[in-house]
């Protein structure tokens, strides 16, 4: 099956009983794009995510990847995702190549070859077989995101990547991202840190109350034009 | 693809339990608790209440299961590796199977353990049918567990969760609960009525298969939030 180019909502909304997390979203992003999603807390960048990740159905509207619809073909589209979401998917209990070496297999993968590139990228080859309860929180960070690029997914999902990161690791994270980009990858990164989507991200999609307020390329001047267009409520 | 998932779910609950031993003792604790507690109550000067052991078998593997159930998706709501599972390219329904044979599992174990113990307490003859015992106490785990794990999966984000469980769990599986009853008193007859106990068990056979028909069919949906 062919991999999808582009990944599109379609006049998207979620509503979770009277409450609008979501509200009428249309947006796209293309192979190579790196889209940050901008918004403060509470604005509906997560459930967006949850949405594209096949794990949060819309109330209303269609998600689109390439000509597919999760509906068609959920397990053909799921396999090209890669989400790290908030909460890190790892189990604490097992050691860090013990989670690598599950999701591995869960993914059809081969985990001899996948599992220690995957541990030397996180940087924890020397820990691999300690138990991830005992990792650091940037250390989990670094172990998850490698634990969601396992599969080399066309689509790569980020809520909050840099949450616990130094520096040193903020700056391979990003340049991983980049290299991701530019394999191909559409890369969505949900964060309200300014800063640290400044200079990377491609092209940016402000979200306030659920609503898509703009969409457009990164340039620079990012914190004005947030301030502008989503409020004093900004970091 | 199915079976490689199930067993790949059920190979990794094992793996943390074997690390852990968390769920485990605290299920096996639990069981035993309950059975003594009954033996206090319902055995005088030596001699057990008519038929109470039948009761307190299913009673202690209920309340046991309950916890172990809990639990168990405790652990994917932490880290909500449940929603990792979710968007692994696999048959949703098999990480339905995988999780249903890890509690089946650890249910057995305490019915190994609670059995024996229920049947010295109580001076039960549990072992003259021994085929049909186990025959019993796999189809009513099966039961019990089938509708368990998809209230469990269902719950886990639910803030009341805790509550929420025995409050679903148990009116739905009181078919099951009735049959082991009856099945486990007629065993225990004397002498045992095997016809009896057949054809309860057959019921619960016929349980099994429409609980987890209805589980592995509702379970995709009811995972998509």
């Amino acid at each position: 099956m062919a991999d999808f180019d582009a990944v599109a909502l379609v006049d998207v909304s979620r509503h979770f009983g009277r409450r609008r997390a979501v509200s009428h979203v249309s947006l796209a992003a293309r192979s190579g794009d790196i889209l940050g999603l901008l918004g403060p807390n509470g604005a509906g960048k997560s459930t967006l995510l949850g949405m594209l990740a096949t794990l949060v159905a819309p109330t209303s509207g269609q998600i689109r990847y390439g000509d597919r619809t999760p509906d068609g073909s959920a397990l053909g589209v799921r396999r090209r995702i890669g989400f790290l979401a908030h909460e890190l998917h790892l189990y604490p209990e097992l050691s860090a190549r013990q989670n690598l070496i599950f999701f591995a297999r869960l993914y059809g993968l081969d985990p001899n070859q996948a599992v220690e590139s995957a541990l030397r990228s996180a940087g924890l080859a020397e820990r691999a077989d300690e138990d991830v309860s005992s990792f650091s929180r940037g250390m989990r960070q670094r172990l998850a995101l490698e634990r969601a690029l396992l599969h080399a997914p066309r689509l790569v999902l980020l809520d909050e990547p840099f949450t616990g990161l130094d520096d040193l690791a903020v700056s391979s994270v990003s340049v991983r991202l980049r290299q991701l980009a530019s394999t191909g990858a559409i890369v969505v990164l949900a964060t309200h840190d300014l800063d640290l989507a400044d200079g990377l991200v491609t092209r940016v999609a402000l979200v306030r109350e659920g609503r898509l307020v703009s969409d457009e390329p990164a340039s620079t001047g990012l914190r004005s034009r947030y301030r502008t267009l989503v409020g004093r409520q900004g970091p | 693809m199915f079976a490689r998932v199930a067993l790949l779910v059920l190979r990794k609950d094992l793996a943390i339990e074997v690390k852990s031993r968390e769920i485990l003792y605290t299920t096996l604790f639990f069981a035993v608790s309950c059975v003594l507690i009954f033996s206090f109550a319902f055995v005088k000067e030596g001699q057990p209440l008519e038929n109470a052991a039948a009761g307190i078998v299913w009673i202690a593997i209920a309340f046991a299961g309950t916890l172990a159930l809990g639990r168990t998706f405790e652990r994917e709501r932490y880290g909500e590796t449940l929603r990792a599972l979710l968007l692994a390219p696999a048959p949703r329904p098999a990480i339905y199977v995988g999780k249903l044979l890890g509690i089946v599992l650890l249910l057995a174990i305490a019915g190994l353990l609670v059995v024996p113990l229920v049947a010295v307490l109580f001076q039960a003859a549990f072992f003259e049918r021994p085929a049909l015992l186990v025959a019993l106490l796999l189809t009513g785990t099966i039961g019990f567990s089938a509708v368990g794990t998809l209230f469990a999966a269902m719950l886990v984000r639910a803030r009341t969760r805790d509550v929420l469980l025995p409050i679903l769990l148990y009116p739905i599986t009181v078919p099951v609960m009735i049959a082991g009853v009856r099945c486990t008193s007629a065993l225990l007859a004397s002498p045992p009525d095997e016809s009896v106990a057949a054809m309860w068990i057959a019921m619960l056979v016929c349980f099994d298969v429409v609980f987890v028909t209805l589980a592995l069919w509702t379970f995709e949906p009811l995972m998509t939030e």
